[in-house]
Formats: C-alpha cells, structure tokens, sequence
C-alpha cells in the first residue's frame, strides 16, 4: 500500500482522466485484473500476489461506461470523505451513490455489491486501503483475553467486557496495544463457538485469546490476527468445520484471497494453523453419527479448491477432502457437543494443543 | 310458358310419374339452376353480389386492354338507383369487341370460356360477367347496357341486353349504332342489380386496392355512391409479359376432358391428335403411347370407346413426357409487385421475390411473394396477407387459403417477427403473394381459396422464406442502428454526471469537462455510424428492395 496521502491519490486519478478529456481520448482508466487468472501463488512466500495482468475500462464503449462512471463516483465520495474527516460505511456509500440518472430509467448502482465492487477497483487504481479511503466495513466478530487496547484515546480492556467480547471494527491499524497477555491466539468462524468457550472461560484457563467472526473473515480480523502474531509473536490457531468452506477460510487467513489478493501482505499470515475437526478426530472421538450429507455443490467446490495452486500440492489437506467425498459428509464444530456441552473446552481443544495435532 | 318459372306447374296433366320427374329435370332452369348455386357464382348475398358484379367486369376490362397492349384505364362507378339497388358501370380503353359477339360474351353463360384453350386469364375466376348480368335481371328485371367501339373511326355499338334463361341466349332487346365521343376504343357495361354497398373489409374499395397493388400499371377510378372519387393512379408504365396460349400437357389432363377433346379434334388419327392437341407431344411420343395402351395410331380419335380413351389416360402416365413449356406464365413480376405495394401501401421497406416456374401435375406455375414492413402499419396487430391467383385478388375464404397457410406455417421468428404457434405473425406487415398458373386449383367453385396441394405449398413457403430473409436483414440493421442510438442516448445521459465527479475531485470547471467530452462523443458516433453503414454494406443484398419515404429520410439525416 502506498503511503502517499489518499487525497492526492485520487486528485492524481481525476487529472489523468481531465487530461485524456482535454486532449480528445476516450478516458480510460486501468488496473490490474482480480480474477483468479491474475492470481499468483509465490510458493515461497506462501501467499497469494496479484499477476500482471491489466484491465482498462474506458468511458466511451458501452460495456464499460457504468462502471467507469460508478468507480469516479466513489472516488468523488471518498474524496469528500477524506475532505470532511468523517467516514462512512459500504452502505453509506451504496445510498450516496445510489440514484436515477437524469433522464433515464438507469439507477448508477442497484446493489450494494455494485458499489462495493467500485470501492475495491477503487482501492486497486489509487493503491489505498478503503479504510485509508475512508469508507469501513460493518464491524463483525468479537475478541476475548488478557489484552488491554488503545483505540481513539479510549482504554479497553478485553477481559472485562460481559458476554459479548469486544467488537472488531474494519480498521485496526489505529489500534495501541497496551498490555498484551495471552500464549496464542484461537480463531473460530463461528460465534456459538465462541460463546461457548468464554462462558467456560476458555483463554482465562489456558491463558489465550479467543476471535470470531461470523463466516467470512473481515479484513479487520485478519489485519488485528496479523498484527498480533507480528507484533506478539503469538501463534494463531483456526478452528473451523470440517469441509471445504471451512477449509477455505482457513487457506484465506493463511495465504490471502483472490479478491484481495492486492493487500495479502497486510493480512495473511503464513504460519498460522488449523486445528479443527480432521477426520481422524471424528473417529477418535466416534462422531460418525454426528455428520452431515454433502450437497452437490460442496461436492464442486471441493473440486475447484482442490484444483488452486495452494491446494494442489498440500497432501494434507488433500486427504482431508478425500475422506471428505469418501464419506461423503461434512462436520460442524459444534458436533464436538455430541459428547457433552464442555466437551470441547475441557478436552478436544486442549488435547490438540497439547498434542500439537494441527494441519498446516 | 314463362322464361323463368318451372314448367311443371302449369303442365297438369295426367301423367306417369316417371313422365313427370322427366319433364321436370329437362326443364329446370337457368334462372333455378342460377338462384341455386348463386353461393358458388359469388352472389350469395347482395353485399357480395356488388362486389362479384364489378370484379368480373373489371377483371373482363383489364384482361381486354393487356390483350391490345395498352396500360388499362379502368372506371368503375357505382350509383345507387333506389334503396338496395345498384347501378354498376364499368368502362375500359380496351380493344372494344365486335358487333356480333357482344351479345353471346354478355348475355350468355359459359360462353368462349376458356374450354379449350389454356391461358393464364384474369377472367377464369368466377363464372364471368353474364352470370353478373343475369343475377342483374333476376333481381331487378332491368337489361344490361353494354356499348363498344373497335376504332377512331367507327361507330360504337350499342346494346341492351336479356338473358333467355331457358335456352341460355341472348335476347337483343335494343341495338343501335352509336357515336362514342371523345373515345377512340373500348368498352362500357352497365348493370342494374340488388345489392348492399359497404366499405371496408372484403368491399369494392378493398378490392379496387388490391387490384392496384398487383396492376400498377393500370389507372382505376373508383366513384362511390356517395359521390366521392378515389383514384388509383398508375405506377407503371410496362405492361406484364403477355401470357402464352399453351395446348394442355398430357400429365394434366383429366380423363372427362380428354374424352371432350377426342371427340372435338379436328385431326384425323389417334397419333395426330396426341401431337397436334397437346403440347411436348412428338411423334415418337405419340407412337409410344399408342403401343403401350395397344392402339393403333392411325385409328380415327371419334371412334374410340370409353374403354380406349380410359386406357390412353392411364398409359400417359406411363410415358415419359417432357415438362410443359412455362413461357405460358406472366407472373407480375418483382418490380410491378414493388411498385404496386410501395403506391398502395406506406410503408418504410419492401422487397420482392418471383420464383422460376414449376410445373405441378402437367402444369406450370409460378409463385412470387412482396412484403412491406414498417410505417404505417400497425405493429401489434396479426400481419395482413393478401393473396392473388392470376393477379387478381383474393378476398373470401382467407384461412383454408394455402397461400394464407404457407406464411402462417413459415417461422417468422427467424426473421425477428413474432408468431404464435399456429397463427400469422404479428407485425407492422403487409405480404402479398401470388400463384400464377394455366390451371390454379381452387378449394371449391367459388375460386376464393387456393387448394392446399403440397407441391404447391412448398414453392409458396419457399418464395415467402425468401421474403423473409430479406426483411430479415433490414430488421436486424435496423435493430443495430437502434441500438447505436440508445448508446449515444445514454452517453448522452452520463457525460453531465462524468463531468460533475470530476470538476469536483479536480477542481476543473465542469462546463469545460462536459464541453470536451461531447465533442469526444461526436467523434466516437462518427466510428460507430461508419460501423453501421459497413454492416449495411455487407449484409443488405439490395436487389428487390426498396424503402420508404420515412426510411430515406431517416438515413439521410
């Protein structure tokens, strides 16, 4: 990420479209491409890095022209922003954006996702982060431990906040920490999981942090799990379900995603691990009663993760999805409650640590 | 005993009952034979009865004034006289017809009709303008007028005429020798009958149109009873190819009329009147038909029996006989069809297609298909078909029509129209066709439907496919240049919010922004039209079409 001003990033992008205007050129604009064909996996890095390839979008060509007009309108919004000092959600962005064009029956954008995908081509074209932009994601998941924060001159302290845990917002870089105390850090992708393990106050017992998100991981949580193993050194553990969106949201903390392939350097992180459930767990523990009949569809999603080049050769997980289509089932976490509601803070989760029984 | 009236009541004598019915089948009739089958004549109600009067009139006057080689002139009025009563009078710069025949031509039926020669005629519809005089006479009693000149210098004939309905002759009830002022030749007929006058579907006005449409080369003018004139001017100064008389070809014959002509002939032998009687006939022809049917070809064509003449029919069938020539034919032609329509109807884009004749079970024909698309016609409504057999139109019986049925059965969505299973398409359409034949098949004797024969249907489909590949093209040219314009609309539309984001993230007045950008447009729209015209260029075969004033307005523009 460049550490220009953002303002004049985007001052710099509207003198290069006048400048093409003034001198009688279809103003384009390009960037690199974000589609699976420009992901590059760099084996020794071990994570995901965009290629090479551009894409231009030019005003005059029919295919193109909502898009380009949809890009210089959250540039124009975000500019605003940062003029004023305030920001404003994806949604607040959706419903500044979001109007008839004059004369038409054309709305500039229909659905949020439109105008999410302008802030991220966006974010490619100036190489700033949206929150650098000024535009944030609804804050998602929520982090428990013996951490005391800084966050806008309040003082947090993340072992005294109740049931709910502090809430992660979508921009952590202006985060202190002040006090960290914590062994490791467990990341799980679901919430009752995590509430669960704070109400048998899992990290007060072994000494941890516990972080959820709900499904997706948020660029937040992956930026605050970065900098914590960064600045902390603290390993990072990811308990998730047993099947390929598990899987997935495991690879995506680990090497980056494809969308996001730009800013893997800010948010991955490479040795993390994963110790949910394996399918040796579910013989060991005999939850084979307990599982859930695959879907055609996780059936194809096997195939294609199986296929990305941070898949293909990790035998590991390769096996898992083997016994995955042999047994022709998926288990949740919470399958672990099959043998009693604590079963996994007093026993499945400190086994594994203890054993070191995680795949890469 | 009165002309009209069956004889059998005013004959009351003792008699057998095999007397009876005797006398009474002999005596039945013209008028009874006429008021009987009136629905086939096209005199079953008074509406259609007007509109029959003046169709053999006037397809009599034009086959007249083609046969002489000049462009027709057509007048057709019609007066009402008395409520329900017409007066129709139908006059044409035709050769004019001499002295003794005008009687037998009007005032008695089946005469010279074609029996035994085989012409491509408008007068074959129908069973011609006597049968249009006698329904005058049995419905209002009134004589028909007819008057005719031959020459510049000649008087004209003047008669008034009756049909005797039990003999079928004329009955001269006024002649005189007349000056026709102010006209070199032609002929005036005149015909007082019951009727009801009505416009539009299926009315005189109608038909006169259509008529115009397939003859652009004749003048009409129409007076209505009202008073008001239309006139259907010429568009046309080339008269059609004149049809040729053709000697029937044996593969058409039927066995009744082969029976006819044997017994007609006027040759000497069986092997001479093969030859001389029918066409593609030579002499080795004719021989290997004597041979096989075991005859011998110098027997005396009246002395065969039924069994020799049933046994030189089915042997033709066995001969193979060359095709019948099918110069025969005068189709109306692509560039008559388009100027007929593009006169007739407003429209933005016609085409035109004639096929090369056929021949069909001994005999020729030859089909041909005009569209015209786009103007004034309505866009949501069924596409309207109009049908011609020998150039005259076809007004009754639409739908057990083969010519309706062809187009229907045709896939019009391959052409950008749309259709509904099993019903015409709907468009802002008007498709014309035309099956031009020495013999057309009719569905009935009313000669108002064309018989659904499958070789037939296939040219039709054919010539109508070929129609629509053409609109095919003009459609999807015309699609492409609309949507050419709907993205300089919506360019149109963007350029002012462009200008806006970017006059405020650059602080750069948005006039000037907007300013420059419509200038990049212009230049932009330039490449697309030139993109258009290209695909113009290569797609739009431009033989047979031609455009609207709207369409010519439009590209220039």
């Amino acid at each position: 990420m460049v550490k220009e001003d953002p303002k004049k990033t985007i001052k710099v992008l509207g003198d290069k479209i006048v400048d093409q205007i003034n001198k009688g050129k279809n103003p384009e604009i390009s960037f690199p491409l974000r589609n699976l064909s420009n992901i590059v996996y760099d084996k020794k890095a071990r994570i995901l890095k965009l290629g090479d390839k551009y894409g231009s979008r030019s005003f005059f060509n029919v295919a193109h022209t909502k898009k380009f007009l949809q890009t210089i309108e959250v540039a124009k919004v975000s500019n605003d922003l940062l003029k004023e000092e305030k920001h404003a959600s994806l949604r607040d962005v959706f419903y500044q954006v979001k109007r008839t064009i004059p004369g038409t029956k054309v709305n500039l954008v229909d659905e949020q996702t439109e105008s999410d995908k302008a802030i991220e081509d966006l974010e490619l074209i100036t190489g700033h982060s949206r929150e650098q932009l000024n535009i944030t994601a609804n804050k998602n998941g929520a982090v428990a431990g013996r951490v005391i924060i800084e966050d806008k001159g309040d003082e947090i302290d993340w072992s005294k906040l109740g049931s709910g845990g502090w809430s992660i917002p979508s921009a952590v870089e202006n985060i202190k920490f002040k006090k960290v105390n914590a062994k490791y850090v467990l990341y799980m992708e679901k919430a009752a999981v995590w509430e669960r393990l704070h109400e048998d106050k899992f990290w007060e017992k072994h000494n941890c942090l516990i972080m959820s998100s709900q499904g997706q991981t948020t660029r937040g949580i992956r930026r605050l799990l970065q900098r914590l193993y960064e600045e902390y050194n603290l390993p990072i553990y990811v308990l998730a379900d047993w099947d390929i969106y598990g899987a997935y949201i495991y690879s995506v903390i680990k090497y980056g995603s494809i969308n996001l392939a730009y800013a893997s350097e800010k948010l991955t992180i490479p040795s993390v691990r994963y110790l949910g459930i394996t399918y040796q767990d579910i013989e060991k523990y005999g939850l084979q009663k307990h599982l859930i009949r695959m879907k055609d569809t996780d059936k194809d999603r096997i195939k294609q993760v199986s296929a990305y080049e941070w898949f293909k050769d990790n035998k590991a997980w390769l096996k898992q999805f083997e016994m995955m289509k042999k047994m022709d089932s998926k288990a949740e976490i919470q399958a672990l409650s099959a043998r009693g509601i604590s079963f996994i803070s007093d026993e499945y989760l400190p086994t594994k640590i203890k054993e070191q029984d995680f795949i890469d | 005993m009165a002309q009209t009236t069956l004889s059998g009541d005013s004959q009351k004598k003792e008699k057998t009952t095999a007397d009876f019915l005797a006398e009474k089948q002999q005596s039945i009739s013209i008028s009874e034979f006429f008021t009987k089958n009136r629905h086939l004549l096209g005199f079953d109600n008074p509406r259609k009865a007007l509109l029959t009067a003046v169709k053999e009139a006037v397809d009599n006057s034009i086959d007249a004034v083609e046969e002489m080689k000049v462009l027709p002139e057509i007048k057709v009025f019609v007066e009402e006289t008395t409520p329900d009563r017409f007066k129709v009078t139908v006059e044409d710069n035709g050769p004019g017809i001499v002295k003794a025949q005008i009687p037998n031509i009007f005032a008695k039926l089946l005469y010279g009709s074609k029996f035994h020669r085989l012409k491509q005629s408008r007068g074959q519809q129908g069973i011609g303008i006597s049968a249009a005089v006698l329904y005058g006479q049995l419905t209002t009693g009134k004589s028909t007028k007819i008057i005719s000149k031959i020459g510049p210098n000649q008087k004209a004939h003047y008669y008034e005429l009756h049909l005797n309905t039990k003999n079928n002759e004329p009955e001269i009830i006024k002649y005189e020798e007349r000056d026709w002022e102010g006209k070199d030749h032609g002929t005036k007929v005149q015909i007082e009958l019951e009727g009801k006058y009505q416009e539009g579907r299926l009315s005189i006005e109608e038909f006169l149109q259509l008529t115009a449409i397939s003859n652009p080369h004749a003048q009409i003018i129409f007076k209505r009873p009202s008073g008001d004139v239309t006139e259907y001017p010429r568009a046309s100064e080339e008269l059609p190819k004149e049809p040729k008389e053709i000697k029937p070809h044996p593969y058409g014959i039927e066995l009744g009329i082969l029976m006819k002509m044997l017994s007609d002939t006027k040759s000497h032998t069986l092997s001479a009147f093969l030859q001389d009687d029918f066409s593609r006939v030579s002499s080795a022809v004719a021989k290997e038909i004597c041979e096989k049917a075991n005859l011998n070809a110098n027997s005396k064509p009246k002395n065969l029996n039924r069994d020799d003449v049933e046994k030189i029919f089915q042997t033709i069938k066995l001969v193979k006989i060359m095709s019948p020539q099918t110069d025969c034919l005068s189709p109306i032609g692509e560039d008559r069809m388009l100027k007929g329509l593009k006169k007739e109807i407003n429209a933005e884009f016609y085409t035109a297609v004639t096929r090369p004749p056929f021949v069909y079970r001994g005999n020729p024909f030859q089909v041909e298909c005009a569209l015209a698309f786009g103007g004034d016609l309505p866009k949501e409504e069924l596409i309207r078909v109009i049908r011609y057999a020998n150039k005259v139109p076809l007004q009754h019986q639409s739908g057990a029509c083969a010519l309706t049925k062809s187009v229907m059965q045709t896939a019009w969505k391959n052409y950008g129209i749309s259709q509904s299973k099993g019903a015409l398409p709907v468009g802002p359409i008007v498709i014309m066709v035309h099956i031009a034949s020495v013999w057309v098949p009719f569905t009935s004797e009313s000669k108002e439907a064309v018989a659904s024969y499958e070789d037939i249907m296939k040219e039709v489909k054919l010539v109508v496919q070929e129609v629509g590949r053409k609109l095919a093209l003009y459609v999807r040219k015309n699609i492409k240049a609309k949507e050419q314009q709907d993205r300089v609309n919506l360019f149109e539309k963007y350029i002012p919010e462009l200008a806006t984001s970017l006059s405020e993230i650059t602080g750069n007045k948005k006039e000037k922004i907007q300013e420059e950008l419509e200038k990049i447009l212009k230049k932009e729209l330039k490449e697309m039209l030139e993109e258009v015209n290209k695909h113009k260029d290569v797609e739009m075969d431009e033989t047979n079409v031609v455009y609207g004033e709207k369409q010519e307005g439009l590209e220039n523009g």
